[in-house]
């Protein structure tokens, strides 16, 4: 491109003019002036889509949008009233489903960044967290009838629902414990087994308090699939309606471990495809929640991530 | 009194909590022989037994309620997965490997950060609320746009899918991108290359496979996203003549129908063996972009 250049400006032109611009050079800072404004257009695509969205469903909203209408339970086949019932199932299931993955999910990331060598089991093993990662979340739902609901018992309940939320939601909690961990310095770790300490003691005192931080944000990331997940709960253990008691401590406590529940994600979509007779804001309404609850959990986690990268002293 | 307390009890706890981990760690290779195993159960009989394969795969009839002879035909619903994901890759593979360009290479830091924020947030909204969007904002627009009849088809579904899997897209084509060594960076522009001419000349080719493998993760979200097209694209089992033709997933036929059947009857088992196939077709999209990223990084490494 260069010579190219050189031969179209002249051998003979003066030294001022070898270092404008010749036609080629300005050609090539044209092109390269509309493909940023063009990619940063596209860019700028993604984004209006979200902002518009938001803003439509907020605005549509908003006659619905107050205390009462977080507390209150459906009334009238669910055309009036407010969330309270799925609200509370949508937290049942997703505490639940976190008890069962975090534990689990947390220690296969200790195993694949602490103890898993560089052979053919470990390459194994993640294969398997990138495929179950990849499953459909219909599939799940099948492997949730199959597993839970008929195998193992449950019938379909929260506890059904919880333990498919759990498997789905199972690589998130790897990957980020993985990568939490990846980041503690090799140093760390040497320093303390030069101290005579054994693997477990070096993971326990050293590498999980210095981990803690980025395992936590995974597991928030965690919480917001589970909350906006309906498709493996939909054979599992949601249900259309439960009537749940309006006021005081039973209000807390509707769902027992084997019943089955309402949930926030299954409620939006069978008021808006399956009841007749709701009115738009109640839809958009619920959906705002849903959405609420949803990214309020990742800008948190996102907060949190920031605030740790900027004090991590290493 | 302390280190002898630990010290006894150490040697007693180690393989104990060192097991435990072990087994954890394999529970990833457990689960999902498990999700094979119980889908794949549940289907069998019917697979093994009554179903015809040949039908199944080349019949667009599906009349799985018929009383008189229920008939199991996929095509259709396999070319109702076929077009929406085809349209929502048209749109979201040039739109996400774009942006994943622009973020990687040609925006400031400052602005990096905000959009891969911005995305992130676009990654974490639920699918029910994708599929409500499309049944209730998407779908009268359409409506006044083209003139169709109803605003729940292909052309909805395509759109919807096509935002969903951007982030994906995005981020795994960013990081590919981002995989390229520096030092091929500065050797085009030592050259004189412009950022656009590094763009094309040098990154794209050094970071093909794993931009295949973003468009491939791309497909496979698609093909096994529920809720958005369950709400979206309608409910006509048919193969669709146009955009706006309305068309049911393979997806969208299990959520829509496990619910009405009868614990193993034919029917229930049949959306067993159409789980089956779904999992199947992600396992191989997976694979497919899990080569894909380790033929770079094999070459990379060599």
């Amino acid at each position: 491109m260069a010579s190219e250049a050189a031969t179209t400006t002249g051998v003979h032109a003066d030294a001022f003019r070898r270092f404008t611009a010749g036609p080629v050079e300005r050609r090539k800072a044209l092109v390269e002036r509309l493909v940023a404004c063009l990619l940063g257009g596209v860019t700028v695509l993604l984004v209006l889509p979200l902002i518009a969205i938001l803003t439509t469903l907020v605005a549509k909203a908003w006659p619905v949008l107050s205390w009462a209408f977080i507390t209150e339970n459906p009334q009238t086949y669910m055309t009036s009233g407010g969330i309270w019932a799925p609200l509370v199932g949508t937290f049942y299931l997703v505490f639940i489903s976190l008890a069962v993955a975090a534990p689990i999910g947390v220690l296969a990331g200790v195993y694949l960044n602490e103890y898993a060598g560089e052979n053919w089991l470990t390459r194994l093993v993640n294969l398997a967290v990138v495929n179950l990662a990849g499953v459909p979340s219909i599939v799940h739902a099948l492997f949730g009838v199959g597993a839970f609901v008929l195998f193992a018992g449950f019938g379909r309940s929260v506890l059904a629902a919880a333990c498919t939320l759990a498997v789905m939601t199972l690589p998130v909690i790897i990957t980020s414990t993985k990568e939490a961990l990846s980041a503690v310095p090799q140093s760390f770790r040497e320093a303390c087994w030069n101290m005579g300490a054994s693997r477990w003691q070096t993971i326990r005192t050293i590498v999980l308090p210095n981990a803690i931080s980025g395992i936590l944000t995974g597991v928030i990331l965690q919480v917001s699939r589970a909350a906006g997940e309906t498709a493996p709960i939909l054979f599992t253990g949601a249900v259309f309606y439960v009537a749940v008691p309006d006021r005081g401590l039973a209000s807390f406590l509707p769902y027992g471990l084997l019943d089955r529940c309402m949930a926030l994600s299954y409620h939006l979509f069978t008021i808006s495809t399956q009841v007749t007779g709701v009115s738009d804001a109640l839809q958009y309404g619920t959906a705002v929640v849903l959405i609420g609850l949803v990214v309020s959990v990742n800008l948190a986690s996102i907060a949190f991530r920031v605030y740790l990268r900027s004090r991590k002293r290493w | 009194m302390r280190h002898a307390v630990v010290s006894r009890l150490t040697p007693l706890v180690e393989p104990l909590v060192e097991g435990l981990i072990r087994l954890c760690g394999w529970s990833a290779i457990f689960f999902v022989f498990a999700i094979f195993f119980f889908v794949f159960r549940e289907g069998a009989p019917l697979l093994v037994g009554t179903l015809d394969l040949g039908e199944f795969f080349t019949s667009v009839n599906w009349r799985p309620d018929s009383r008189i002879q229920a008939q199991y035909g996929i095509l259709a619903l396999l070319a109702g997965t076929a077009s929406v994901t085809a349209l929502a890759m048209i749109l979201s593979v040039p739109a996400g490997l774009g942006a994943a360009i622009f973020v990687s290479e040609f925006c400031a830091p400052r602005v990096r950060e905000t959009l891969k924020i911005v995305i992130e947030l676009l990654a974490a909204i639920p699918s029910v609320v994708w599929g409500f969007i499309g049944y209730m904002v998407l779908n009268p627009l359409l409506i006044s746009a083209t003139g169709a009849p109803i605003g729940i088809n292909i052309l909805n579904g395509g759109i919807i899918l096509a935002l969903m899997s951007v982030p994906i897209i995005m981020s795994v084509g960013e990081d590919a991108l981002k995989a390229v060594p520096d030092t091929y960076r500065e050797a085009a522009l030592a050259l004189g290359a412009s950022r656009w001419q590094l763009v094309y000349r040098v990154l794209l080719p050094a970071a093909k496979n794993g931009l295949l493998a973003a468009a491939l993760l791309g497909i496979g979200r698609s093909v096994g996203e529920t809720m958005a097209v369950l709400m979206a694209t309608g409910h006509s089992v048919q193969i669709p003549h146009s955009l706006l033709d309305p068309v049911r997933t393979l997806t969208a036929t299990i959520a829509a129908e496990l619910g009405e059947t009868v614990e193993g009857g034919d029917h229930y088992r049949v959306l067993f063996v159409i789980g089956t196939l779904l999992m199947l077709m992600a396992f191989a999209v997976n694979l497919a972009a899990d080569l894909a990223v380790k033929g770079v990084r094999g070459k990379q490494n060599g």
